[in-house]
């Protein structure tokens, strides 16, 4: 198990160093210019070249990588061309929202698709099983800043229940905290019940069929303990594999997410640094991201541990 | 929605020099973008010039009828042979660290200024010496008479002229201040901005407003509102919405196919804070084919008409103005002498120009922004019109950060370079030649598209040493004439750009170049 894991955390060297390369050539390849950008529309083409030097555009790829490179192994990820902060600063800001939104949409996601996905595959042709299809398609077709507009125009604009968009700290109130968060978390979560619910459905119902679950029944043991304790739990490897690669999504499903509902997280963060180049703060957040898919992806492999028994690494 | 209004007129409350009641208030607003960077002479970009109105202040300031009026300065002299102004400071004036504001620091200011922007650079070039002959006092010597030191010194759009502290304005004009403290009316707090998220102003308790009611950049600054924030909202949808939920005050600019969300909301006002409003702008590459050829531009000029842009993008002719004035409408030197073109298509004299100059069919490499909703559509107008006179056409589409970098590359279109793009200009920013960056004829060192005409520049600087208002709007005259002939671009339209604010709340906004958040007040918190 030891040696497992400290494989595992080596594998994510290298795996962190192609993309590092990866994304600091895409970047360079990519048409547009920070130094333009900085320098303002009324700016002179002097102005910029000026501005290109001072932050080092103008040295050769291969410089400019050095560079970056060797900041990164002093754990400095460089600092931002625009906000004129460590991209580290500005990502420890952005993280609080970001990882808030996720687990709240996490939470949603189990707590709805996995009782509903099992409840289908129980239930199987029945309206609810047929409900639970077809959510799953329309979940999976609806883009999420439509359901995020729909949202906000039937419980912000109309209702007035809640507010359109801003982020508070849990650490302010958890009432605060939760009005901001349910609609974006709920309006990430569609695709990911819709995911996780059809997939927990598929699951269930094929070890429904199996025998121990017959055994059980023959047992004499009752409908609830038989779904939990014996059907859920041996079909709960392949349903935590799309929880935690849902959660890796999630981090794709944030950016957009983030804008409509005006949560300063991460997903802004990569927005702005796109749209502006800002090569130091992208190539951070992509680092972290990758970071965390890693992370995610290892967390998942020891669960299995627990969850199976027969797994052995 | 209440109907458009001019605000000058809440400026009727332009006297509410009572301070707020005790509560404090705090004006939440929605700017265009994010505030990235806090050196207002460092940068153009006009989030950057709107946070230098709330920290800083000008020695000089323009008015709403174009008057150049003193701002810091208690007034001014101009030596009898034109060549020594002297300006002298009010009583009373201190920076946001509490330091006095002397004649040494508006020298200092001066001159990083006339470092970097085009108009201070033109003026410095005249410039003999800035000097301070006491705390008070600040003089500008010439080497020779200029027409346009109070025009230059007053100028109210990128990059304003702002005052900050001699050490602060020592920084080397290429590199940004780290510290914003000017001696405006509200004081940046640098510990509560959160760049991406929000920005907080405070009021400066010991800020001397005029005792003249507001006018645009000039009267008296009297901050109402305890704290201005900006809050960043990227969705203009959700910024829109939190406008009308009030978890917003003022949404600075809104999509003007947004304001049917808001036509029946009571509670929102739509108004028109800038009444000279923006330009379009075609802009051709003058180094290479087929605009290197003046028959070719003057061509593209004759097939372009303004209407047709602004339908296609602004749509509510209440928000539009065709103006045959390359120096806006409504300003000092506007004016419609050979501009008349501008206003229709002529596609037979745009074939006849292209025959004349024996065009092979050389595709226009036409940079198309996609991203932002004012200039979106612009460039498919323009090729429509380009093809209808003659030309072929290959639009190129990108986002508006791409096109700004490829627009500075000189290299030919078919090596990623280019032959034409639209743009827009805040009217404020140019009118005059000396401001206006597309006038400039001096080749390689000219702005973007880079043109190249002795004439034209000869007449700008004969109108920048002209110091008789009447010639030197002849000279504007002629200058806008020259530009058309030999087609340094073509001026597509004027438009507006509505402002939407809480009216159940908050009066008192101000109209400018700028948005101005003195003499707004807020009731409630």
């Amino acid at each position: 198990m030891l040696g497992f894991l400290l494989r595992r955390i080596a594998a994510t060297i290298p795996v962190l160093l192609m993309v590092a390369v990866f994304v600091f050539l895409m970047l360079r390849l990519t048409p547009g210019d920070p130094a333009a950008i900085i320098a303002g529309d009324n700016a002179t083409p002097q102005q910029i070249v000026e501005i290109r030097e001072r932050l080092g555009l103008e040295e050769p790829l291969h410089v400019q990588f050095a560079i970056w490179g060797g900041n990164l192994l002093r754990g400095d990820l460089g600092q931002s061309y625009f906000f004129r902060q460590p991209v580290t600063s500005l990502i420890a800001q952005r993280i609080e929202p970001t990882f808030s939104l996720a687990a709240v949409t996490i939470v949603i996601t189990v707590l709805v698709a996995v009782p509903l996905g099992t409840l289908a595959a129980y239930r199987h042709g029945s309206w609810l099983d047929k409900f639970v299809m077809g959510f799953s398609v329309a979940g999976f077709s609806v883009p999420v800043f439509v359901v995020g507009y729909i949202l906000i125009y039937v419980f912000a604009v109309e209702l007035r229940w809640l507010p359109v968009q801003g982020f508070v700290s849990i650490r302010e109130g958890f009432w605060p905290f939760m009005e901001r968060m349910i609609m974006p978390a709920t309006a990430l979560a569609v695709i990911y019940i819709a995911l996780i619910a059809r997939m927990t459905r598929a699951s269930v119902l094929e070890v429904l069929g199996e025998d121990y679950v017959r055994t059980a029944r023959a047992k004499g043991q009752g409908e609830f303990k038989v779904l939990v304790n014996h059907a859920l739990r041996n079909a709960a490897v392949p349903i935590v594999t799309v929880i935690g690669v849902g959660i890796a999504l999630l981090i794709g499903g944030v950016v957009v997410t983030e804008s409509v509902f005006n949560i300063p997280g991460l997903g802004r963060l990569t927005v702005n640094a796109v749209l502006a180049r800002d090569y130091p703060t992208i190539q951070g957040v992509i680092l972290l991201f990758s970071f965390l898919y890693v992370l995610i992806n290892l967390l998942i492999d020891i669960a299995y541990l627990f969850l199976d028994p027969r797994i052995r690494y | 929605m209440r109907p458009i209004a001019t605000p000058l007129v809440a400026g009727a409350l332009a006297l509410g020099l009572a301070a707020s009641a005790a509560a404090e208030t705090t004006l939440r607003v929605v700017m265009h973008s994010d505030l990235l960077i806090i050196d207002p002479i460092w940068t153009t970009a006009y989030i950057t010039r709107n946070h230098g109105y709330l920290v800083y202040d000008t020695l000089l300031a323009t008015d709403a009828e174009g008057n150049v009026r003193p701002q810091m300065a208690d007034g001014w002299t101009v030596s009898d042979d034109g060549l020594v102004y002297t300006f002298t400071l009010r009583d009373g004036l201190v920076f946001h660290d509490g330091e006095p504001v002397t004649g040494a620091d508006v020298a200092a200011s001066i001159e990083r200024w006339g470092r970097r922007d085009a108009m201070g650079q033109k003026l410095m070039s005249f410039v003999e010496e800035l000097r301070a002959p006491d705390d008070m006092t600040f003089e500008l010597v010439l080497r020779e008479p200029y027409g346009l030191v109070e025009l230059s010194l007053a100028k109210p759009s990128s990059n304003v002229p702002f005052i900050m502290p001699a050490r602060i304005a020592a920084t080397p004009a290429d590199q940004q201040i780290e510290e914003p403290i000017g001696s405006g009316p509200f004081v940046f707090d640098q510990a509560a901005w959160e760049p991406g998220n929000r920005v907080v102003y405070r009021r400066f308790e010991d800020y001397v407003p005029r005792d003249e009611p507001p006018s645009w950049a000039a009267g008296g600054k009297v901050a109402n509102v305890d704290v201005v924030e900006w809050v960043s909202m990227p969705d203009a949808q959700t910024a829109l919405n939190a406008l009308i939920t009030g978890e917003i005050d003022i949404v600075e600019q809104i999509a003007h196919d947004l304001l049917p969300l808001v036509e029946f909301e009571d509670d929102i006002d739509v108004i028109n804070i800038n009444p000279l409003g923006n330009q379009y702008m075609f802009r051709m590459n003058w180094l290479h084919a087929p605009f290197d050829d003046q028959l070719v531009r003057q061509a593209a000029i004759a097939a372009l008409n303004q209407r047709a842009f602004l339908e296609a993008v602004i749509g509510n002719p209440d928000f539009f103005l065709e103006c045959a004035a390359m120096f806006g409408c409504d300003t000092p030197f506007a004016t419609d002498v050979g501009a008349e073109i501008t206003l229709v298509s002529d596609f037979e004299r745009s074939r006849a120009l292209l025959a004349e100059a024996g065009y092979d069919g050389t595709p226009v490499v036409l940079m198309h922004s996609t991203d932002l909703q004012v200039l979106t559509n612009l460039a498919p107008v323009a090729a429509q019109l380009l093809r209808q006179g003659g030309f072929t056409v290959d639009m190129q589409s990108m986002d508006w950060q791409t096109l700004v970098s490829r627009r500075a590359r000189k290299d030919a279109p078919a090596e990623g370079g280019w032959n034409a793009f639209m743009t827009s200009w805040v009217a404020a920013d140019i009118m005059n030649p000396i401001a206006a960056a597309g006038f400039t004829a001096t080749g390689e060192n000219a702005w973007f598209g880079w043109p190249e005409d002795e004439e034209l520049e000869a007449m700008r600087n004969a109108f920048a040493t002209e110091t008789d208002f009447e010639r030197q709007r002849d000279i504007a005259f002629a200058i806008q004439e020259r530009a058309l002939e030999i087609g340094t671009h073509m001026h597509a339209g004027q438009y507006f750009v509505p402002m939407g604010i809480r009216a159940d709340r908050v009066s008192g906004v101000l109209e400018g170049p700028a948005p101005f958040f003195w003499n707004v007040t807020k009731s409630g918190g």
